[in-house]
């Protein structure tokens, strides 16, 4: 079972934003804690901007989710950008192959409870995570 | 583009982010408040983030840019009133805001800029600097 899917196109700083708040108007939603909301919104925050300025712009889906125990919010970033050749080096703390912090990716990992990429050089990159209520 | 309003109280500039910031309007905060030290020549920044309810690594880093460039133009900068879930994931993120200075709010943050700048002339100005609230400032 789950709630009706919300879509935006990412295509400007702007459009960061609006993911920002439409996640944490979800997160409200459905009741995640103060904290858990935060990280969320800050794991949504950071995939976001690597989708803008890494894929060079996709979307970003937001559904609700309910696994018959608890309740949640599933998002799904994605993009047709040049893909990622080294998973592993993607994901190591401190290496950017642009001009950020390199933690966009491995800390946004760690701020959610399930996340999954899928990623092809030259295809694009998907990235979904899920956050549960506890 | 929005801006974020920087606000000159005595030695001090004292930035309130109010809104949630597009990463553009982070970047010409920077410079703005780069200018704005040179132009007062002010000792002490205050950036008030209690407004905040995310701070991700983008927002962190300038700050930790502001913090560097500000020291640069012989300015101390310190990051008040940060909400407790932001500090939470903040470390779990992998931030630890090197160099950047924190208080609990913008009244502890005046306190520490005082204390510094007493310290820095070799004259404490600060009566106040046994008071227990002093305490709660912490320092990186």
């Amino acid at each position: 079972m789950s709630d009706q899917a919300e879509r935006i196109e990412v295509g400007s700083d702007q459009d960061v934003v609006r993911v920002r708040q439409l996640i944490r108007a979800r997160a409200v939603a459905v009741k995640l804690s103060l904290v858990d909301q935060t990280k969320l919104v800050t794991a949504a925050s950071e995939l976001a901007r690597n989708t803008l300025v890494y894929g060079g712009g996709g979307s970003v889906e937001v559904t609700s989710v309910d696994n018959g125990r608890r309740k949640g919010i599933r998002i799904v970033f994605a993009d047709q950008g040049p893909g990622i050749a080294d998973l592993d080096l993607a994901f190591t703390d401190g290496y950017t192959s642009g001009g950020g912090l390199g933690l966009g990716l491995s800390g946004a990992r760690r701020l959610v409870d399930e996340f999954d990429i899928e990623t092809a050089v030259g295809e694009g990159t998907t990235i979904t995570v899920t956050k549960w209520c506890r | 583009m929005e801006r974020v309003p920087i606000l000159k109280i005595g030695d001090i500039l004292l930035v309130s982010i109010q809104i949630d910031m597009e990463d553009q309007v982070a970047l010409q905060l920077q410079e703005d408040l780069a200018d704005r030290i040179v132009a007062t020549g002010c000792h002490g920044v205050i950036i008030d983030i209690s407004a905040l309810d995310i701070v991700d690594s983008f927002v962190g880093r300038t700050l930790a840019t502001i913090a560097a460039i500000s020291k640069v133009l012989d300015a101390d900068t310190v990051v008040v009133g940060m909400r407790p879930a932001v500090a939470i994931t903040l470390v779990e993120l992998g931030l630890s805001l090197p160099g950047i200075r924190t208080a609990l709010n913008v009244e502890l943050g005046m306190d520490l800029l005082a204390r510094e700048r007493g310290e820095d002339d070799d004259e404490p100005d600060d009566e106040d600097e046994d008071e227990p609230g002093a305490s709660a400032v912490a320092t990186s």
